[in-house]
């Protein structure tokens, strides 16, 4: 440490939005990373050319946790979790800062996603769709969900705890069934294979050759990129922009107001905040986030159905927050990346497995042994993708897991990786000594 | 809060149910007179699915009451259940697959039909064995996932059953695929018609399981135990104070949600919920159903489980057969979302539902 990293001498100091030297040189070199994600590292993903690692039999060839670096399937994962992000800093304005549990925020993404294409979307047979261009329908989507969100908060204030979060349970049944009935329909499409999404271009007006082309391949500042990259860069880009907001917001009145009520909420109001009002103002915020994110993920999804923002996405959000850390952005940030690529990693790790089956040796043994092909096998892991038993495949397995780790940070980690980051960092900070 | 002020909000929602109740008490006078018959069935599927709801509502409230938590993995619960039941009724068969048989299902025999009793007292006794294995499986979850979190915030504790219920529903799901998993009920497809209408023999088994249920609770609330789980309900330390042993009634309580939970499982595979008879992915999103039912009535009420029970199942089934010609707006299928408007409309009206105890706040 460069000096002592708690003590502060003003005010301004201590609120500052990067307080420390150390925390401003970690986001630097994190959005410097952020930015050369997308394009092609040379040691790490691929197959390396130094015939000292290639002779190591497990990272000979790419490790695979690490080789998805400049990989065109990786980077669009990597800009699901970078969207969802997005959503879920919105929750954490208003279930971490707030305190009010939600579990609608499923419906708010639909309703920011069906906002987006009914603003930037194509008019067909059966559906409306007003072609805008992006400046209009992606601030358009937070809109539309934070008028969705301030209709829903006035039944939500007078509700307290598992009241309110069952509501908004109900609010995402509610939703699916709009998206199905005929007038739903001209919104969200068919039931089942849903409708397209308008594509991230950046255009003045209508014009046929948008202004800067991000849904196709081309070159920017003479690089040549395909239109996953360009997708990252501008992702990556909104990401920062709403990191930036829900960090300052913590810094403001607001941000102060919503966490007195937290903490007490009956304190609160008799220290003059207003509770309706700041309650009012965390669901519009947090439906804002997830508005936009909703618009963003299903223009970077192309094609969903209605039935996809689902109970199960809102308990994936819950997830974030609890595994993450509730109440805090870089918790909520790490929550995201851990829960949206762990079915990837999952994924990838099965198939790497699968792959090293086939050889022979100790490590195709033990592939042999996790894996099991044909109904019967013992081993935990299923390579078929529709099995009707045990074991469980990727997909399944992916949903037990997010429960269980649901379960194990609750019980043994209240908070979350965020909380772990800061046993760490306390143990680094004392080191050598233990105390 | 001064009293002239909450005496006008009570007035208010008077008036508020005044303005609800009036027409559509009119409406079904008129449907009354105007067919008979239909009405009458109507009213019947309607108990039955009240009752049904009736059930798991009080699965959750046995279950809130305790340790003040929404199990939210009561639908989970309510499948493994049903699945349980279907294991020892009706085909001899684990769900497990095991490295040994090469694919193929191991037979096992329930050794109660052996008995040479009568069909349905085997039956009979293979569902009360089924309650049992999945009380077990209500103790195993509470000791594993809930024991450790006595004391954290309450809605920690709420997650962790939403994490209960995603694994469990996924497992649960996976053992129903392999094979139709009939519950095989000595009333199943069986019944009798009035006029046209058809009413099957489940309605009233539905009926009768509630009303067994509903004193059952209400017995249990008189004994030892049940002042006990009160004392608990109201205040974790005073109880602890008291010698009460806090771990063990959660434990209880939980078997007795998770046991509930199956007999609510099972009249979920059967009329009027669903006409197939068998556990299948649907059988876990009854007790999705049913939350509303709870909300409504008041989280920690027995009687307020019942009658939200009642009125949700009722508004579901009479929206079902008189709005049917409105379907074109109202999306096919609308009758499973009236639930959540009912719900949502009478929290409005009241905050804690029907029947529940409202938070007092202390500054």
């Amino acid at each position: 440490m460069f000096r002592r990293p708690n003590l502060y001498t003003s005010y301004q100091a201590e609120t500052q939005v990067l307080p420390t030297f150390t925390k401003k040189v970690i986001a630097i070199f994190a959005i410097v990373a952020l930015f050369l994600m997308p394009f092609d590292v040379p040691i790490i993903s691929g197959p390396t050319e130094l015939p000292i690692l290639r002779s190591i039999p497990l990272i000979g060839d790419g490790l695979p946790f690490f080789r998805f670096l400049g990989d065109a399937a990786w980077l669009r994962y990597m800009s699901d979790a970078m969207i969802v992000v997005v959503a879920a800093l919105g929750l954490n304005i208003l279930t971490g800062m707030a305190g009010q549990v939600s579990l609608g925020h499923a419906f708010f993404l639909g309703v920011g996603a069906y906002t987006g294409a009914f603003l930037g979307g194509h008019a067909t047979d059966s559906v409306y769709g007003h072609g805008l261009p992006m400046w209009i329908w992606l601030p358009g989507a937070g809109v539309g969900a934070a008028l969705v969100g301030i209709i829903v908060s006035p039944v939500a204030v007078r509700l307290r705890g598992l009241y309110l979060a069952i509501v908004t349970l109900g609010l995402v049944f509610l939703g699916i069934h709009m998206g199905n009935t005929d007038w739903g329909r001209k919104f969200a499409g068919d039931p089942s294979l849903g409708r397209s999404f308008p594509e991230m271009d950046l255009r003045v007006w209508k014009e046929e050759t948008p202004l800067v082309s991000i849904s196709e391949k081309g070159s920017w500042f003479g690089v040549e990129m395909s239109s996953n990259q360009k997708e990252f860069l501008f992702v990556a880009a909104v990401m920062l922009v709403f990191i930036f907001f829900a960090v300052n917001i913590k810094r403001t009145r607001t941000g102060r107001a919503l966490q007195a009520i937290r903490d007490r909420d009956i304190a609160a109001e008799v220290m003059g905040v207003a509770e309706f009002k700041y309650k009012l103002v965390a669901f519009a915020t947090s439906s804002f986030f997830a508005g936009v994110a909703g618009a963003l993920y299903a223009s970077h999804i192309g094609k969903m159905p209605a039935a996809q923002f689902n109970l199960i996405l809102s308990i994936e959000f819950i997830a974030i927050l609890l595994i993450g850390g509730a109440g805090t952005v870089a918790g909520t940030i790490m929550g995201s990346f851990f829960v949206i690529l762990l079915p990837e990693l999952v994924k990838d790790f099965s198939d790497w497995l699968s792959e090293r089956a086939e050889g022979e040796g100790i490590v195709a043994s033990v592939s042999e042994v996790i894996l099991s092909g044909n109904q019967g096998d013992f081993g935990p892991i299923s390579t078929a993708t529709q099995t009707p038993n045990y074991p469980l495949n990727v997909f399944d397995l992916n949903l037990v897991l997010y429960g269980v780790l649901i379960i194990v940070f609750l019980i043994f980690e209240p908070l979350g990786l965020y909380g772990i980051w800061i046993k760490v960092r306390n143990y680094w900070k004392r080191w050598p000594f233990s105390y | 809060m001064s009293t002239s002020q909450s005496k006008r909000r009570i007035s208010n929602g008077a008036a508020f149910m005044i303005a609800v109740f009036v027409p559509i008490t009119i409406f079904l006078i008129v449907q009354l007179f105007s067919d008979p018959a239909v009405f009458l069935t109507t009213i019947l599927k309607s108990l039955a699915m009240g009752s049904t709801y009736a059930i798991i509502a009080l699965g959750f409230v046995l279950i809130f009451k305790a340790t003040e938590v929404v199990n939210f993995s009561q639908g989970a619960l309510a499948m493994i259940g049903a699945l349980f039941i279907s294991f020892l009724v009706a085909d001899e068969t684990i769900p497990i697959v095991p490295w040994w048989s090469e694919g193929n299902l191991v037979p096992i025999r329930n050794p109660i039909y052996d008995l040479g009793l009568p069909s349905w007292m085997a039956w009979g006794l293979s569902f009360i064995v089924a309650l049992f294995f999945a009380a077990l499986i209500g103790l195993f979850l509470e000791r594993v996932a809930i024991r450790p979190m006595i004391g954290q915030p309450l809605f920690s504790v709420a997650v962790i059953t939403l994490g209960l219920e995603i694994s469990l529903r996924v497992l649960a799901n996976d053992s129903a695929k392999l094979k139709l998993r009939n519950t095989n009920t000595p009333w199943s497809g069986k019944g009798f018609n009035i006029g046209d209408n058809f009413l099957y023999w489940s309605f009233f088994a539905a009926m009768i399981a509630a009303a067994i249920s509903v004193v059952a609770v209400f017995l249990f609330y008189r004994s030892k135990l049940g002042i006990a789980m009160r004392a608990v309900a109201r205040d974790q330390e005073a109880a602890m104070a008291q010698g009460i042993p806090i771990g063990r009634v959660f434990a209880i309580a939980w078997g007795a949600g998770a046991a509930l939970a199956a007999v609510g499982g099972l009249f979920a595979t059967e009329p009027p919920i669903k006409q197939t008879g068998a556990v299948d992915a649907e059988t876990s999103l009854v007790a999705f159903r049913a939350l509303p039912a709870v909300i409504l009535g008041g989280l920690d009420s027995v009687q307020g489980a019942i009658l939200g029970g009642l009125i949700v199942g009722s508004a579901e089934i009479f929206a079902g057969q008189y709005l049917s010609g409105y379907t074109s707006v109202l999306g096919a299928g609308y009758p499973l979302v009236i639930p959540y408007v009912v719900m949502i409309i009478g929290l409005i009206v009241k905050p804690y539902g029907l029947f529940g105890t409202e938070e007092i706040r202390r500054v």
